[in-house]
């Protein structure tokens, strides 16, 4: 019989990893955002609060509420329409399950930046839809497809979708279908047995879908970077720049803590909302 | 009787293979009907085809009078009681037994009344908070016909719904839903593998094997004289004797063992006890006999010992009218 403590032994492994190169990197960080940059980008080591104080600047502000705006936006478009995908291939046969299943995860075969530079072919100018539109005759002039909040959106829910598919995927098919067989018994039509049976029962899913899609797109930088042009840089941009162009990491540290601490509270609060909907539902 | 159920040459098949071959039955109101039979003999089918579950590939089914094929499951004026209570678990059981009024939009003051008077009847009214998760097996299994009922359906069907419960439990369940059906008046269409149950609770019982109706009786017609060599030996014990072609069945409690020198008249074989097996209220005797291969029980109740042991020779005998000529 293996003791507890000897099973303790078995997450050790990944305990190791994620305390070398994930917790003590965001220690460093969480340290840095505290200290000065020197006139070369150096860091000095010499505490101060200013890194922070530069962030109440609106135009951080703006940045992060614009942020906050496609992520969310993101999240609900991915979560639209990653439901009844979900639930079209969860009623699927078994056979055929598993070729959807494959299709929705192929793109992650695929180098992430070779796909997002995949969309800008498709959509620039003089890119494959714009071509086909023009020789069709339907337009005269290119469409302006690419480098605005939308095609950094479409890139987005593009690149998130299968974050929020699969989690649903999954507790769909955990489900006892006896349960909703048992609400059209009780006279629930099928919209009311999905709202009052179904989908309280897949919430768990659905809180997980977007959990992942949300924390995911408020840090992405290389959609908005490559589909959206100078315009749409968001956060991750901002902060990406800081560590790269600007060489100034204790600002650029000061805003990763900002941005997680944010999502942190965000996420709590959305649990809290969905904890609450679950009771109200119950009640309802 | 009023018919409220009738089936008219049900057919079903899945993926071409025949699971109910044309099937007619009628139900009448009040009724508690069991459809007996062992797994895979399409019982369940069969009821979830009158639940609409599932669709008859052919036939037709009618509710007090009115054609169902083109009505959905959640129009039909009848509930079911899952086999594992298919209970929602995110809901309490005040809103589980709530969720069927709810969805018919009967109004709140006639729902809380009929919510009141079903706890009490089903005696949950202590428990009305809790999820299905904090309720033993018994006290879910309340809950699934409490959910039922509350909506006073003219029929309710019961998929073995006592199958996942343990046998004491089951014993004392099973008498109190007969009860609750007799009280309440509601058509039951009860779903068991268990003759044991089927006996102690129904009208009628349909025996059903590989899709067809074998025989369709009350419980002491199936038990004294079953029509088929099936219904003869799925429900209770039989000593099938064959002669020629056709087949006789005689109950283990209706043979009688004599001394092999009393006259020839009265018994019909002869044997040797090989096997005695003590239950408490009778004894099981398994006799070889001489001139067939085969062995026959017989019953032999405390208080009328003959005294057999094992190893005597003995010879069979048993009433005429105590024997049923079965139908192949």
């Amino acid at each position: 019989m293996l003791t507890t403590k000897r099973l303790k032994l078995l997450a050790l492994p990944a305990l190791m990893w994620l305390g070398a190169l994930f917790v003590l990197p965001l220690l460093m960080i969480a340290a840095l955002s505290f200290l000065k940059r020197g006139t070369y980008g150096q860091i000095v080591y010499q505490g101060t609060l200013d890194n922070y104080a530069r962030i109440i600047d609106p135009l951080y502000g703006d940045i992060f509420l614009d942020t906050l705006a496609v992520s969310v936006l993101t999240t609900f478009i991915s979560l639209v329409c990653g439901y009844p995908l979900a639930y079209h291939i969860s009623r699927l046969r078994r056979s055929a399950q598993q070729v959807w299943l494959l299709l929705v995860m192929i793109p992650f075969w695929i180098n992430f930046l070779v796909r997002s530079y995949a969309w800008v072919i498709i959509l620039r100018s003089q890119g494959v839809v714009n071509t086909v539109l023009q020789s069709l005759g339907l337009i005269d002039e290119p469409l302006p497809l690419l480098y605005n909040s939308g095609s950094v959106l479409l890139g987005m829910v593009y690149t998130l979708l299968p974050f929020m598919v699969l989690p649903i995927y999954v507790s769909l098919e955990q489900m006892d279908r006896r349960k909703l067989e048992a609400a059209y018994d009780l006279g629930a039509t099928p919209w009311k047995a999905f709202w009052h049976v179904t989908l309280p029962m897949t919430k768990s899913g659905v809180v997980t879908g977007s959990i992942l899609v949300f924390v995911s797109s408020i840090g992405m930088f290389v959609v908005p970077d490559v589909m959206g042009g100078a315009k749409s840089a968001l956060i991750g941009n901002v902060i990406q720049n800081q560590f790269l162009s600007a060489r100034d990491w204790p600002f650029g540290s000061a805003l990763s803590i900002v941005l997680m601490l944010l999502s942190m509270l965000l996420i709590f609060l959305y649990y809290r909302a969905a904890n609450a909907a679950g009771a109200k539902e119950g009640a309802a | 009787m009023k018919t409220i159920i009738a089936l008219e040459s049900i057919e079903k098949h899945f993926s071409g293979s025949v699971v109910i071959p044309p099937l007619s039955l009628s139900i009448a109101e009040g009724e508690f009907l069991t459809l007996l039979g062992p797994s895979g003999c399409g019982k369940t089918t069969l009821l979830r085809m009158i639940a609409g579950f599932e669709e008859p590939t052919a036939g037709e089914i009618f509710l007090d009078g009115k054609p169902l094929t083109n009505v959905p499951p959640y129009r039909r004026d009848m509930n079911m009681v899952f086999q594992q209570y298919a209970l929602f678990p995110h809901m309490t059981v005040e809103e589980n037994i709530l969720f069927g009024l709810k969805m018919k939009k009967v109004p709140a003051a006639e729902q809380q009344r009929r919510l009141e008077e079903v706890l009490q009847y089903t005696h949950l009214a202590e428990l009305r908070k809790r999820t299905p998760k904090q309720l033993s097996g018994g006290q879910q299994q309340r809950v699934a016909i409490a959910r039922a009922i509350v909506n006073n359906p003219k029929v309710l069907l019961l998929d073995e719904p006592l199958g996942a419960l343990d046998y004491q439990l089951r014993k004392s369940l099973q008498l109190e839903l007969k009860n609750l059906q007799k009280n309440l008046g509601i058509t039951f269409v009860y779903v068991t593998h268990d003759q044991e149950e089927a006996m102690a609770m129904s009208d009628r019982i349909a025996v059903m094997n590989k899709g067809r109706i074998e025989q369709i009786a009350s419980p002491a017609e199936i038990y004294n004289h079953p029509r088929t060599l099936f219904v003869a030996t799925f429900i209770g014990e039989n000593n099938i004797f064959r002669s020629g072609d056709a087949s006789i069945a005689v109950r283990p409690e209706k043979i009688r063992l004599y001394p092999l020198e009393v006259e020839p008249d009265k018994h019909r074989m002869t044997g040797q006890i090989t096997d005695m097996v003590f239950l408490g209220n009778l004894r099981k005797l398994y006799i070889r006999l001489y001139d067939e291969d085969m062995t026959v029980l017989a019953h032999e109740y405390a208080g009328d010992s003959r005294g057999w042991r094992a190893g005597d020779q003995v010879a069979i005998g048993w009433a005429p009218e105590d024997e049923v000529t079965l139908r192949c």
